[in-house]
């Protein structure tokens, strides 16, 4: 194993690499993905290693492709569907819900769908109101899926790796902002980060901060605020939204008494509150303070930086929730 | 490919100056917007015109004040023709408060429903059955009024453009699909995205007259548009037209490889036939306006484009509290985080 300092969008496509290496079945299909060497580069360099079929510049036609990989899966190929934008995935969502998440079901596990379908997720910088959806609490909501979000690029690596390799439907989100994101990658064939595992990445003994993706960093940087003033967040990176690891969350919050989960999502029924609820489930006798929520504003994305800004949860917001839950 | 230009002109000598104005007008803004954006001063996705103004300025020019017109996100051509104040489209791509949108929608979102001009869409494809609800909105009223619906070759592979055509087909709506041909669809080309690249033959399947034109000729274009809107206008049927123009800018203005899709001298070769330059030489060959008046207009417009980003520079961004203005009509969305 060696240890690399990559971006998180080279973790991304190293784990391609590995996976396509690794297993002749794997194959890229996506718009601009080849020869353009995709919008966000992550595919950067794929098209010239791999070659035509293996890296499929595809029109742009998002509910047949996602169809079509899905018909590949189910007679054993691996395919990764990159969405342009995971904003574009909405066109395909009766592929991926209606049809690639009920295959296994209705066929009563004669078939199953290998398949991932990875796409940077969420705003990025003034994209507006049809470009900027964190998609991944939508399907979180659907049996038959898997939905995962790293924030880092170890864990991005690690778990499209693990994703690859899963037989089920698989939703990755990268949030388009951490693309540039560095950290130490352990690159290795089989480092695999598993699904459905959560990870504390910064200990603290006075609130839980519970979010994933960039969110997870807005929580470090407030958790960063606050240490400053003496209180102690730890920050849970909840990593894999489907199946979700609520052991260690419980734990953090068992150990902390308080929780503010932050979601980039809208606010009013995204998936922070699916984890609000269960904490308030489960941990009802441990908790000194009710479970708090930060999450988007609830409105399409605006243009204009100023008010764009507004609607993305950062450090303060999450310091106010902080402060509402007594601290 | 494009056909000649008509050796008959039928334009008088002002209306050639008119078309000449506006092409040019279209240009300058456009190459003011890419400025504008290097600069830090617009974000997100912007995508110009440049090169493809002949197939805007000829198509609008036919339509009467009453038709709908309605594209994709390459649309500030179609916001400043249809007689949006260009200060206000500029503050839009701006995020002003003073912009068609208030600042919220940018580049990709301009509209201007009063002159029936409605957007501005971001969604490759999403727009397009829109259009055709407005050809049904307008046929159910039993008026005589024409949709112009744009959308690029890209989006010709949408399925939706498909089911569209079925409806426009089977009801008989008033709509001109025009696609823009601009062979390429971001960084793809017409090749790799398309099984069949005469992209007119799409309306064969769905009985609706097709054809496939020259977009750079803004003579030739007219001249097909006045027929083709007239068809649509007194048969209250659909038509779907192919136009060839070229983007000679990038995709958008954050397109910053082109070499990853076409050469140098593609784009050269293409310049040649550089909507603009087609007309300027017209113009001059008609002795509609010297050479020094050519120029004198350059500098009119580049002025003119000048003042209206200062304008529009001047405005203010939008107040915080407008985030929560026009989510709906009639009541409010719970606020904070
Ligand atoms: C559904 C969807 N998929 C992908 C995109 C990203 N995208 C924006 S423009 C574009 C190319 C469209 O090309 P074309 O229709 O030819 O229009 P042009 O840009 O040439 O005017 C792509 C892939 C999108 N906006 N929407
Ligand atoms: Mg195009």
């Amino acid at each position: 194993m060696a240890i690399k300092e990559m971006t998180y969008r080279e973790a991304v496509r190293q784990a391609m690499v590995d996976e396509m290496e690794r297993d002749p079945n794997v194959f890229l299909m996506g718009e601009d993905i080849g020869r353009y060497q995709g919008t966000f580069r992550v595919t950067q360099g794929l098209f010239n290693q791999f070659k035509q079929v293996r890296v499929l510049d595809t029109p742009i036609t998002e509910p047949g492709i996602v169809g079509l990989a899905t018909g590949a899966a189910m007679v054993g190929l691996r395919p990764i569907v990159e969405m342009m934008t995971m904003s574009f995935s909405i066109l395909a969502l009766d592929q991926i819900i209606n049809h690639s998440a009920k295959v296994h079901y209705m066929t009563a596990g004669q078939a199953c769908v290998p398949l991932v379908i990875r796409g940077p997720g969420g705003a990025a910088n003034q994209l507006s109101a049809q470009h900027s959806h964190s998609m991944e609490g939508w399907y979180a909501h659907v049996p038959g899926l898997k939905v995962v979000a790293p924030a880092f690029p170890a864990d991005a690596y690690g778990m499209l790796k693990t994703a690859v390799r899963d037989d089920n439907p698989v939703i990755f989100t990268e949030h388009p902002t951490l693309y540039g994101v560095k950290g130490e990658v352990p690159v290795d064939m089989d480092y695999l980060v598993p699904f459905g595992k959560a990870n504390i990445v910064r200990q603290g003994s006075d609130i839980s901060l519970i979010a994933y993706s960039k969110m997870v960093h807005v929580c470090l940087e407030a958790a960063e605020k606050l240490a400053g003033e003496g209180i102690q967040a730890e920050v849970v990176d909840v990593r894999s939204l489907l199946p979700l690891d609520v052991e260690t969350i419980y734990a953090s919050v068992r150990r902390t008494h308080r929780a503010v989960v932050v979601y980039e999502d809208w606010r009013s029924g995204g998936f922070g509150a699916e984890i609000a609820a269960r904490i308030g489930e489960d941990c009802f006798d441990d908790l000194d303070a009710p479970v708090g929520r930060v999450g988007g504003l609830n409105v399409p994305m605006p243009y204009a930086r100023v008010l764009e800004l507004q609607c993305i949860p950062n450090a303060d917001d999450v310091i106010a929730a902080v402060r509402k839950a007594g601290l | 490919m494009a056909q000649p230009a008509e050796l008959t002109i039928e334009e008088s000598p002002a209306v050639l100056e008119e078309l000449y104005r506006q092409m040019l007008f279209i240009r300058h803004f456009e190459e003011k917007c890419n400025q504008v954006y290097r600069m830090g001063k617009a974000g997100g996705y912007l995508h110009v015109y440049i090169g493809m103004e002949a197939t805007a300025v000829g198509w609008l020019s036919m339509l009467r004040k009453d038709d709908y017109v309605i594209t994709a996100y390459r649309d500030h051509a179609q916001a400043l023709l249809m007689g949006d104040d260009p200060v206000a489209v500029m503050a839009e791509i701006m995020g002003r408060r003073g912009g068609t949108s208030r600042g919220k929608g940018g580049s990709m979102h301009l509209y201007d429903i009063k002159n029936n001009f409605f957007g501005g869409w971001g969604i490759v494809g999403g727009h397009i059955p829109l259009g055709a609800g407005l050809a049904f909105g307008s046929k159910y009223k039993g008026e005589d009024r024409v949709t112009l619906n744009f959308l690029g070759d890209g989006a010709s592979n949408a399925g939706v453009f498909y089911e569209t055509l079925n409806m426009a087909g089977l009801w008989d709506l008033p709509c001109i699909f025009l696609i823009e041909n601009n062979e390429f669809a971001m960084g793809t080309r017409l090749e790799y995205h398309a099984a069949n690249v005469e992209l007119h033959r799409k309306g064969y399947p769905f009985g609706i007259r097709h054809e496939r034109m020259d977009g750079m000729d803004v003579l030739a274009v007219r001249k097909a548009a006045r027929r083709i809107i007239d068809y649509v206008r007194t048969e209250q049927r659909p038509y779907l037209v192919e136009v060839m123009n070229y983007r000679f800018a990038g995709h958008g203005a954050a397109d910053n490889d082109q070499s990853l899709y076409r050469t140098p001298d593609e784009v050269e070769a293409a310049k040649a036939r550089d909507p603009i330059r087609l007309l300027e030489r017209v113009i001059l060959d008609q002795g509609v306006l010297t050479q020094e008046q050519i120029e004198a207009i350059h500098a009119e417009i580049e002025d003119q484009v000048q003042d209206i980003y200062e304008k529009a520079d001047a405005m203010p961004f939008p107040d915080p509290e407008e985030v929560y203005d026009n989510v709906y009509t009639d009541m409010e969305v719970e606020k904070g985080h």
